[in-house]
């Protein structure tokens, strides 16, 4: 093996893909520290399954397609995308919903494009667009926030009812399991009743919903880390929030009896998901500075419009499918003037 | 003090420099074949005017230029013309070229010097002249005929002139060397440069990690005569500052066009060793034989500055460095970031060799390069603004039109991008294939348009003169159906 590159430049750094991956990981843990204490250990349950089966597929993946095993499988992509997915995912949703998922966003969404780097398309995003389209009962199968919830979900419970779908309390899953904040403000003011009654609803807390809240303030930490350590940059997470909340901001004040307030916004369901680790996957999001702005700005804006017109309670998913469509566009037409160029 | 600017991107790294600035400059022993490729320099080589078995002297002309851009070349030492044919010459080609071969005669002895009593009563053009025909290039590296950067053409007025003592690669400190002992006879180089460009004002730029260079040339300075007329300017250390365009933007904020030249907003720039070479040629009349190198790297026990004869193999500045190369070091002419592989030890030092690097503390490389994953770090560190990520993805699929849209040719091959990338791709090598393989098709495209031309032109000869032959067939036909007619009625009348 040859030890001395042959080709200038000589030096390089020493930040690899790897590294990139290891890092976002680490960020997550307080998000995943965070869902399991507020709804139950079911999340962990979800990422074993969802990392092992995406190291599977991605390794049967590459051998059909005749690429080296050891670089791909250790660059932590398919890991990422495992876990981003199983997080975003009900934490008691029955285990095929997971292999569902996984199957289809490293086989249809990774490899069928080309494999790391190639797909157009999240591919967490696509398989929770394709499973919250095909499976929309076990989807929305979210635990209410556990200190509400009577019934502790220990471990085994959670084996159990993500295995067999069976709770060992002789209740149907649909009995532990609730809508979550951002379904009750759409139903509720779907009914006429404003933001400020709703969220006197014990699901509702200071800022959001109760847990939601503080999940969402935990991924942001693990957001603020990844900023720290550049692994992403400021762009995309501060475009998307700055659009959701200007948007929901001006619906707000032109009609706070029927629109929800940035802050519940902001706090509520997969907003800082979205904004630090979905929509800042290098690969499928705009790679101008301009046009990372723009991405993210479009994301904001499209989650409220999902939200709070569209047919799904989170529109983070939808939000970024969309916007991902529109990045070649976007890249092209925010070039920056190169030196020298014409003012 | 004057608000320095900035380019976008560049790298902070770790220079190297000490390693070989702990010794003074040394003179390597006089080598006992010194080979001269004719063309050390950007343009037209230089033509032999010597021939085999001649007697050459120390500073000796050996071969004059050939056309506007082009220098002359001098025998850096005494001794006889062994021979004067094709031998591979440094380049990262591996091509070889024209070469005269000198066997010295150990004397060393000199040729009739001529030099200027006093420059202030020479033209400018007589300086350029001069400067010429001692054989001066650019000596940071690029190797252009330095006359012609001292010839501001009649449309052009030289408003500031600017002397590259950055040396932003890391390794290299030839210039930080010549500037810590020899910053007298750069500045007396400079006086001449001025009078020559005829420039407003004049700047000396030093990136801050070299302070005994800085604090070397403002001392000298305080007591020439060109106090107060020369300004030093310390820029930040980050690499590629000392790019031309580059400098340029940190010094006076403001951007060479696109496509032109620094002459185009009234810069010229000249290296510091340029300088000093300058004053040599015109204060002691000594053509250009040698230049500082530097001799370092990982493998090279004796590291340092050496002044070396032109023609001197590099092998025996390697030895005298006490150096282990072997074939797995690959010897690199030039710096770690844009320096290129040499095939052997063997080949000449020329007047473009600034250091000879065995040995460079890496990371070990990864075993193959990952797919791009569109991070868009090479963007933000490229000094020129590109989108590297989008040019790869275009020379990549050879999608060279959309390369060059995407302003391939505004890429300096400064290798930044390359440095940063996660996914080790050769960046830089997909864009310098990209550069050659547009060039070679728009020659191709020059070369078949041209033939097209030639064959519609050659159909429509070979269609006139057909219609020409049948006209006169036509006349002939007609004509002898006249003539016999004629002799028909001539019959018919006897």
């Amino acid at each position: 093996m040859a030890l001395f590159k042959l080709t200038p430049p000589y030096l390089s750094g020493t930040n690899r893909i790897t590294d990139h991956m290891v890092q976002l990981l680490l960020a997550l843990l307080p998000a995943i520290i965070a869902l399991t204490i507020f709804f139950g250990p079911g999340v962990l349950i979800n990422i074993v399954l969802a990392v092992v089966l995406a190291l599977v597929t991605e390794a049967m993946m590459l051998k059909c397609r005749h690429r080296p095993l050891k670089p791909f499988l250790t660059d932590g992509s398919a890991i990422v995308t495992a876990v981003l997915l199983a997080i975003a995912l009900p934490p008691l949703s029955p285990w095929w919903l997971t292999a569902v998922g996984i199957i289809f966003a490293i086989v249809f969404a990774k490899h069928l494009y080309g494999g790391l780097g190639y797909n157009p398309f999240n591919p967490a995003m696509v398989a929770y667009v394709l499973l919250l389209i095909s499976f929309p009962v076990e989807m929305t199968r979210w635990l209410p926030f556990a200190e509400l919830n009577n019934i502790d979900i220990t471990f085994t419970t959670a084996v159990q009812i993500i295995f067999t779908e069976q709770s060992p309390y002789q209740l149907a899953v649909d009995a532990i399991s609730g809508a979550t904040p951002l379904d009750i403000m759409k139903t509720q003011t779907g009914l006429q009743q404003t933001p400020e009654i709703i969220q006197q609803n014990s699901a509702f807390g200071l800022l959001a919903g109760q847990g939601w809240q503080w999940v969402n303030i935990w991924v942001a930490i693990g957001g603020l880390f990844l900023l720290y350590r550049k692994v992403i940059n400021w762009h995309i997470p501060t475009a998307m929030l700055a659009g959701l909340a200007t948007v929901s901001l001006v619906t707000w004040l032109i009609s706070p009896a029927t629109t929800a307030s940035p802050l519940f916004h902001l706090f509520s369901g997969g907003t800082m998901l979205g904004a630090f680790f979905i929509a800042t996957d290098p690969v499928t999001a705009a790679t101008t500075l301009k046009g990372r702005l723009i991405y993210g700005a479009g994301i904001g804006l499209l989650t409220y419009i999902i939200r709070v017109w569209g047919g799904y309670p989170d529109g983070i998913a939808f939000a970024v499918l969309l916007m991902n469509m529109l990045v070649p566009l976007i890249d092209d037409v925010t070039q920056p003037r190169v030196y020298g160029a014409k003012r | 003090m004057r608000q320095l600017g900035s380019f976008p991107g560049g790298l902070v790294l770790d220079g190297q420099k000490s390693r070989s600035t702990q010794q003074p400059i040394r003179s390597v022993p006089l080598s006992k074949v010194l080979t001269l490729p004719l063309q050390q320099h950007i343009g037209a080589a230089a033509v032999p005017i010597v021939k085999v078995g001649d007697k050459v002297l120390k500073g000796q002309q050996i071969a004059k230029a050939e056309g506007h851009v082009s220098v002359c070349l001098h025998a850096p030492s005494s001794g006889h013309i062994t021979a004067i044919d094709e031998r591979p010459i440094p380049h990262p080609s591996g091509l070889s070229a024209l070469c005269i071969t000198i066997e010295t005669d150990g004397k060393e002895q000199w040729t009739e010097l001529t030099p200027i009593e006093d420059y202030k009563n020479s033209s400018d053009h007589e300086l350029r002249q001069l400067i010429r025909d001692a054989g001066i290039v650019g000596l940071g590296g690029a190797g252009f005929p330095s006359f012609i950067k001292l010839n501001p053409s009649v449309h052009h007025h030289v408003d500031t002139l600017i002397l590259n003592g950055v040396e932003c690669e890391p390794y290299i400190s030839c210039d930080d060397m010549l500037m810590r002992e020899r910053a007298q006879g750069i500045l007396d180089g400079i006086a001449i440069m001025r009078q020559a460009t005829k420039a407003n004002r004049c700047i000396i730029a030093i990136e801050d990690n070299k302070p005994i260079a800085i604090n070397a040339m403002q001392t000298s300075l305080s007591t020439h005569t060109e106090n107060g007329k020369i300004d030093i300017i310390v820029v930040p250390t980050r690499y590629p500052a000392g790019s031309e365009k580059q400098l340029i933007e940190v010094i006076t904020n403001k951007q060479v066009p696109n496509g032109g030249l620094p002459i185009d907003i009234g810069i010229v720039m000249h290296n510091v060793g340029t300088a000093y070479a300058i004053a040599r040629a015109i204060n002691y009349g000594e053509p250009l034989i040698s230049r500082i190198v530097t001799i370092t790297g990982n493998e090279v026990k004796n590291a340092g500055n050496l002044e070396v004869l032109f023609g001197t193999p590099i092998k025996d500045c390697l030895t005298f460095c006490e150096t282990q190369w072997q074939i797995a070091n690959p010897i690199i002419q030039g710096g770690p970031m844009m320096g290129y592989p040499l095939a052997n030890a063997d080949l000449p030092i020329t007047k473009t060799a600034n250091c000879i690097l065995v040995g460079v503390e890496q990371a070990a490389p990864a075993e193959q390069a990952m797919p791009c994953i569109r991070c868009g770090d090479c963007a933000t560190a490229c000094p020129v603004s590109l989108l590297p990520q989008q040019l790869y993805w275009h020379a990549k699929a050879k999608d060279l039109d959309k390369a060059v849209d995407y302003n391939l040719f505004d890429c300096i091959e400064c290798g930044c991008c390359n440095y940063v990338c996660p996914s080790e791709i050769p960046l830089v090598q997909y864009f310098k294939f990209a550069k050659t393989e547009t060039m070679n098709q728009q020659q191709e495209r020059q070369k078949s348009d041209a033939a097209r031309v030639r064959h519609d032109n050659r159909q429509t000869r070979q269609e006139m003169e057909k219609q020409e032959k049948a006209l006169r067939q036509q006349q002939r036909k007609a004509a002898l159906a006249a003539s016999q007619t004629a002799k028909q009625a001539e019959e018919d009348k006897t």
